[in-house]
């Protein structure tokens, strides 16, 4: 027994540590490095002001993170690609209303349905999105963008001005931002259930593995027999219907919608992506890096208010964030490549 | 490495007549009007290397590319194992057993090696999940009948092109491929890269694979190949055992003619000093480099990658900033550090890789070849097409320049008339002292000897050139001096008379005279 569990052990392959141990951990592992960093943000605040960590901040933290990280997770699909959603906020505008008009109409829809309804239109927000990109051509950030227009300009004209109140909204579709289940919003459930899944897609299948091998190079890609087109209308659809949840959520959330709901978060998501190491060249990012973005850059924004900070500065720290989270990523890829040239001509 | 063992399913049946693994006759392909291929011929049998050889433009591209599905024929026949086949797809190339290595490898740099070798058909449980495990066990198999010190999980980025192919050829072995194909493999390979390649090319060769090896090096060929193909002009022009050809007779079939044009040295008196290198050093690069470099000269700076050729090349230049030293152009003195002034005072440099830093490759030939001189184009500020057409013909009728449009993008030159693009962009600015990196790097035996005779021409009418090459017959042939780098030191001077590949290359390892001959 020892003996077999001796080879065992010595079969397993060992990569060589290239890097010293911690830079070595922090290239492998960036989900480390953003936990570290996480954990040091909410330390910190804490110490300063020991109000910070209290239940009511941290479900808010929660509730606040769950929408973005969805949105996020889904945004890592498309830009794992080399791609780019930016018509989520205005898919969230349009689906909250959508779900929104729907309850006036019929007071009495179930709670799933409304759901259902929302991602319905995210999926009809997503269709047009990989039609325009996978089929039409045209690059993803222009043919987004220009969505971004037309679903908040269908948005504007539906609205015309009204907007939805929370007393239109059933007793039951409310309680998915204020019900819990073992004191976690129910909201989070439904993101962490959403973004395990997407994860595990991302990581064990071969259909989410083609995501990266397409966003890597997409000539190899398609040498290996991917249907590259198929994916990537897939990662829009995928997208899409995560902004239409997000919308019915949005909506359970705040109770008041308007026209100019979710307006301008998609940025606030790609920052998010970007600051959870989701490579904008695509071929590289996880749903867990994405959705410690979002975490880090939720919590900075509370934690501002709580350090009486002017909410003005949030925007000029999420960029500099941005610009940290990249810097390091670029340096630690130079450090590894100067290695393995060294590495290759002594070796 | 000799002794590596491949376990492959390549099923060799030694007692049948030997049909071909694959043949192809009477292939034909245009584009438009253009003909890329006449009549591509080709017969590969099992457990044999067969090189293809031909200038570039002379349609091995294409020849590759019918085989591996990415094009259709117009006309001939393929057969495989006996068996007429037709490729719609690279898919169906894959199926029928043929892999194509390319020069530079089409990999996912931020996959594993073991998801590159099984992307698409990763092994998968009852669930549809990866396992990964199993994925990683097979390829450690693969990686180490390959010989090679690499783990199944390590990321692609980062890796070297001799790497690359290697999990190029394990993604072929993987697929049970019995034609391999290598598109010039050794091009970027240093030499103990490529010895490992021909071991695992041999290790194929025994267990009955049918390889195409195309290459430029005629070394390789007969190093590896037991049967050579040559085409010229988009048809096969000769087909013969290694062991009846010689270097001069494959070089004559090549080009179509003999070798004796092949260097054009010409015989000049050495005028007055045009360069005046003293002293250069920039710390941990080169030290204290010096040399002269007269009317009319051509003097080679040779040694191994990494002894500091292209960095003097660049210091002097003004690219790269210097420590010490000082660089004169016919006397005067140049201000370190700025290139701009270098080309006023006369000097032009063609770059060691003219993809990257020589061409624009989007732009047309007109442009990129008066890329330099635009400000002498100019008419009210603004660039006058027609003098840049002017000027365009003008070099290109000079230079040979095998283009069918001046208005076509740089890049759809082949690598030969790319490299005369370059050298045109800089012989209009009317330089006397040309430095020039690798100037035949990449490209077939004809346009080189077009080249040499660009450079023939060029110290004829007094031009002092500077040439960087790690070509030793190149060096040999053309250089009326030889400058040996050595670890960032110039080590050796040697003139024409004595200059021999043996005194060269022991100059280049470091060796002193007294050691000649154990060096080679």
């Amino acid at each position: 027994m020892t003996l077999h569990a001796d080879t065992m052990h010595q079969a397993k392959p060992t990569v060589a540590p290239a890097l010293p141990g911690w830079l070595a951990h922090l290239a492998k592992s960036r989900e480390t490095a953003l936990f570290v960093v996480l954990v040091a943000l909410i330390a910190c605040t804490g110490l300063a002001r020991p109000q910070f960590l209290n239940l009511q901040n941290l479900r808010d933290v929660l509730l606040n993170v769950s929408i973005v990280g969805l949105l996020t997770a889904g945004m890592t699909v498309v830009m794992l690609m080399r791609h780019i959603d930016l018509s989520i906020g205005s898919v969230v505008g349009i689906s909250a209303y959508g779900v929104g008009s729907i309850f006036v109409a019929f007071p009495h829809m179930p709670v799933v349905i409304a759901l259902a309804a929302g991602i319905a239109i995210g999926l009809v927000a997503g269709a047009l999105n990989a039609v325009l990109v996978a089929i039409g051509r045209v690059p993803s950030l222009v043919a987004t963008l220009s969505t971004l227009y037309i679903f908040r300009g269908a948005d504007y004209a539906w609205v015309s001005g009204g907007q939805i109140n929370a007393s239109s909204l059933p007793e039951a579709f409310s309680k998915l931002a204020t019900g819990s289940m073992l004191g976690i919003p129910t909201l989070a459930l439904i993101a962490a259930a959403v973004l395990t899944g997407l994860g595990i897609y991302l990581k064990q299948f071969r259909g989410g593995r083609e995501h990266y091998a397409i966003g890597s190079n997409p000539e190899a890609a398609r040498l290996a027999g991917i249907a590259v087109e198929r994916r990537v209308m897939g990662g829009f659809l995928i997208s899409g219907a995560i902004a239409g949840l997000a919308g019915a959520l949005w909506l359970a959330r705040f109770g008041t919608v308007d026209a100019s709901t979710a307006k301008g978060i998609e940025l606030q998501v790609v920052a998010a992506a970007v600051v959870g190491s989701v490579a904008i060249n695509g071929g590289a990012g996880t749903i867990l890096g994405a959705t410690l973005g979002s975490l880090v850059l939720g919590v900075i924004s509370i934690a501002l208010v709580v350090l009486r900070v002017s909410p003005f500065w949030e925007q000029a720290i999420q960029g500099a964030l941005i610009v940290a989270a990249v810097a390091v990523d670029t340096l630690l890829a130079r450090s590894l490549a100067k290695r393995m040239m060294r590495k290759r001509d002594h070796g | 490495m000799t002794e590596t063992t491949l376990e492959t399913n390549l099923d060799t049946d030694m007692t049948s007549p030997p049909t071909p693994r694959l043949a192809l006759r009477g292939a034909s392909k245009s584009f438009g009007p253009v003909r890329a291929l006449v009549d591509g011929d080709l017969v590969l049998m099992p457990g044999q290397v067969h090189a293809l050889l031909g200038e570039n433009g002379a349609g091995k591209s294409t020849l590759v590319k019918i085989l591996a599905g990415a094009h259709t024929p117009d006309a001939g026949e393929l057969e495989i194992d006996g068996i007429t086949r037709h490729f719609s797809s690279p898919a169906d190339a894959r199926d029928a057993g043929i892999a194509v290595i390319y020069q530079e490898p089409t990999l996912f740099f931020d996959l594993s090696i073991a998801e590159n070798i099984f992307m698409g058909r990763q092994p998968v449980d009852r669930l549809g999940r990866i396992d990964y495990d199993a994925m990683h066990r097979e390829v450690a198999d693969l990686l180490l009948s390959l010989g090679v010190d690499l783990k199944p999980q390590q990321l692609v980025r980062g890796l070297s092109i001799a790497d690359q192919q290697v999990i190029e050829i394990a993604k072929a072995l993987s697929l049970n491929a019995s034609v391999l194909i290598m598109d010039e493999p050794t091009a970027a390979l240093s030499l103990p890269e490529v010895e490992r390649l021909f071991a695992i090319v041999r290790a194929l060769r025994e267990r009955g694979a049918a390889i195409l090896f195309i290459t430029h090096r005629l070394e390789e060929v007969f190093a590896l190949a037991q049967h050579v193909t040559i085409m010229r002009d988009g048809a096969k022009v000769f087909d013969a055992p290694t062991a009846d050809l010689t270097t001069a007779n494959i070089v004559a079939k090549m080009v179509g003619r003999d070798l004796d044009t092949f260097y054009p040295k010409a015989e000049v008196a050495p005028g007055e000093i045009k360069l005046s290198v003293r002293g250069l050093t920039r710390t941990g690069v080169f030290k204290d480099v010096s040399f002269d470099v007269r009317a009319g000269e051509i003097v080679a700076l040779a040694g191994l990658v990494g002894a500091g050729r292209s960095e003097v090349a660049r210091a002097i230049f003004g690219i790269d900033p210097l420590d010490g030293g000082e660089v004169r152009v016919a006397g005067r003195r140049l201000a370190p550090g700025r290139p701009e002034l270098a080309v006023k005072a006369g000097l032009a440099m063609v770059p060691e890789d003219r993809r990257q830093q020589g061409l624009a490759l989007e732009l047309s030939i007109a442009r990129n070849a008066s890329m330099t001189v635009l400000g002498r184009l100019t008419r009210f500020g603004l660039i006058s097409r027609g003098r840049e057409w002017s000027l365009a013909q003008d070099w290109g009728a000079r230079l040979r320049l095998k283009a069918s449009d001046l208005r076509a993008p740089a890049g759809t030159l082949s690598g030969g008339n790319q490299q005369k693009v370059v050298l045109g962009k800089w012989l209009a600015t009317g330089p006397q002292v040309l430095i020039i990196d690798e100037p035949t790097r990449g490209i077939d035996v004809g346009a080189k000897a077009e080249v040499y005779a660009v450079l023939a021409d060029l110290v004829r009418n007094g031009m002092a050139v500077l040439m960087i090459s790690s070509e030793l017959p190149e060096v040999i042939g053309m250089a009326d001096r030889v400058l040996v780098m050595h670890e960032g030191r110039i080590s050796a001077d040697i003139a024409r008379t004595d200059a021999s590949e043996e005194r060269i290359m022991s100059a280049a390892l470091g060796q002193a005279d007294s050691q000649l001959g154990r060096a080679a």
